[in-house]
């Protein structure tokens, strides 16, 4: 399809991204006298007004500690911080908010399942089974569990396109499977594995499913009920939100299960020097201080994201991803990984002979950003047995420009390299 | 561009495109393990060191990018014939020239072996590559002193 083509179908698609991008002050700014264009949403995006305000507005108007205070102000951030509670437990559709636990981010909010699930509720040959594809938060901290308990972690292997070979998930699931940690978006490689029926499968095994939602958060709506997930988490900063901030959604009875992950203030119920009760629900793990105005913050990120649609953020990214493949494959020793049909918003490539560090530097100076590395996920170069890629991710804000300025750097690239 | 052009000078490219002593060498008796985790650049550099500490052979093998690739092989180049002190005497001098940008380039090209360095100078103007042109050297120290792996994070 040719450009103005994608251009009319971009143009004709729900999504106004010449206002939304508008909303991103960052946009506006150049690098090396060049406009920027940034297409590493996938590593942390950037933040629309509403949330920098917003963040902004906690400090300068309704900041003091969270659920402690009788006086004024303490009350309404208190109800500020569990209204963004309720928020994300209606944008997951999570069945209650007490399912909802605040945490630094996706990384801990594995670290808290690994912690208090794999650790205390496991026994020694029980089994996790982790993809190929997984970011390394969704490995280490089983692996430091696994260690520990005697636990046993197995490997679910992507095919060729980067999708995850089902056939061999089915034969390693068994008896002693006890946990499956699969990503729902591949953040090296932008590949969909099917949760949904990997999620079925393992449950027919009786094992648990934690599910990282980093990546695909952004990209498409979710709903925990629906996919039947037991865990499920993902980053505040990620959805144009703070750093600093992230969720777990774990089943009631699962969070009843598990004990406290941190101790401290806030989550415990009576101390005394002996010994100490702790509060129920979510607050059990919530030891300490939050990210108050974090919190805050990033309800203004789902605010703005819902109410920009979920669907039409998808059906632009969608555009964008097949006008991005498809001038890329053009190029002359560009090699995608991650082929499969199901995908999102990311294109990850190498170029013959040109190691992705210097591909990175070179469009870098033509002011497009760009992720070149293993992207945390060295399993999925070791799958391909590539040192690194050049990683292209798109967000709501991304045009057929930013795509045509990373097209014509690359070409500088390969000019340059000769 | 200018920036660019200096730090992806031709001479660089030669170098990272066809490596020099890019190879294991069957008799060497020190090596070790360069590893730039950030990158994912990846290296052994072999060295034979004499009764004298005199660097008889030095060779590398490995994967990475083009600065990288070429540091190492200007490194063999010209520690080859040197002591092992020399060597990473060597090393510091190169270290300076990519990291301070206050060392002059002519005082530099008074050194005929810095000299020769003097074209991956460029580095200094990207700060994220530093760590690419001396892995090698870093590796080389390594071997020299015993250790089996270096690792630049």
């Amino acid at each position: 399809m040719s450009k103005a083509a994608f251009d009319t179908r971009l143009a004709n698609a729900p999504l106004d991204v010449a206002q939304v991008r508008q909303d991103f002050p960052i946009l506006a700014r150049e690098v090396y006298g060049k406009p920027l264009v940034f297409l590493d949403s996938a590593a942390s995006a950037q933040k629309p007004r509403a949330v920098i305000e917003a963040e902004t507005r906690v400090y300068e108007e309704e900041y003091a500690n969270v659920h402690r205070g009788v006086y004024y102000l303490s009350q309404a951030a208190t109800e500020k911080f569990e209204a963004t509670r309720a928020r994300v437990r209606g944008f997951i559709n999570a069945a209650s908010d007490d399912e909802i636990v605040f945490t630094r981010g996706g990384t801990e909010a594995v670290n808290l399942v690994a912690s208090c699930y794999a650790r205390h509720l496991l026994e020694p040959g029980d089994e996790i089974l982790i993809s190929e594809l997984e970011h390394h938060s969704n490995i280490v901290p089983w692996q430091l569990a696994a260690k520990e308990k005697g636990l046993v972690i197995r490997p679910i292997p992507i095919l060729d396109d980067g999708q995850i070979d089902m056939d061999a998930y089915r034969a390693a699931l068994g008896p002693n499977t006890k946990i499956i940690a699969i990503t729902q978006m591949s953040n090296a490689l932008g590949v969909i594995p099917p949760v949904h029926e990997m999620i079925r499968l393992a449950h027919a095994h009786g094992a648990r499913v934690l599910v990282d939602g980093c990546q695909a958060i952004t990209h498409s709506a979710v709903d925990v009920q629906a996919l039947d997930c037991d865990f499920y988490v993902f980053s505040g900063h990620k959805i144009y939100g703070p750093t600093g901030v992230g969720a777990l959604y774990a089943k009631a009875e699962l969070l009843d299960a598990m004990p406290p992950y941190q101790g401290g203030g806030e989550m415990i119920a009576r101390v005394t020097l002996r010994e100490s009760t702790f509060k129920s629900g979510a607050a059990k793990f919530e030891a300490g201080t939050p990210a108050i105005a974090q919190v805050i913050a990033l309800k203004a990120a789902l605010d703005y994201v819902d109410s920009l649609g979920m669907d039409r953020i998808a059906d632009h990214e969608h555009l964008l991803l097949g006008y991005a493949t498809e001038r890329l494959s053009r190029i002359d020793g560009l090699t995608i990984y991650g082929t499969a049909p199901a995908k999102a918003s990311i294109v990850s490539f190498t170029l013959a002979g040109i190691h992705p560090h210097d591909v990175g530097t070179i469009v870098d100076r033509e002011g497009v950003a760009v992720r070149v590395g293993h992207h945390c996920a060295q399993p999925v170069m070791q799958r391909f047995d590539v040192p690194a890629t050049v990683r292209a991710s798109f967000g709501l804000y991304n045009t057929t420009e930013d795509v045509d300025r990373l097209v014509d750097a690359l070409e500088k690239v390969k000019e340059m390299f000769g | 561009m200018d920036e660019l052009r200096e730090l992806y000078q031709e001479v660089i490219l030669d170098h990272g495109r066809n490596p020099r002593n890019f190879r294991c060498p069957d008799d060497c008796n020190r090596r070790a393990e360069g590893d730039n985790p950030f990158c994912g650049d990846q290296l052994t550099v072999y060295l034979k060191l004499d009764a004298d500490g005199v660097v008889e052979d030095v060779a590398f093998e490995g994967r990475g990018c083009a600065i990288s690739m070429a540091s190492a092989s200007m490194m063999t180049e010209l520690v080859k014939g040197k002591t092992a002190q020399e060597a990473e005497t060597l090393f510091n001098k190169f270290h300076h020239l990519v990291t301070d940008p206050n060392v002059d380039l002519l005082d530099a090209a008074d050194d005929e072996d810095l000299e020769k360095l003097v074209v991956l100078s460029g580095v200094r103007q990207f700060p994220m590559r530093v760590k690419c042109a001396t892995l090698a050297w870093h590796t080389m120290t390594a071997a020299i002193e015993g250790k089996a792996a270096v690792t630049t994070e």
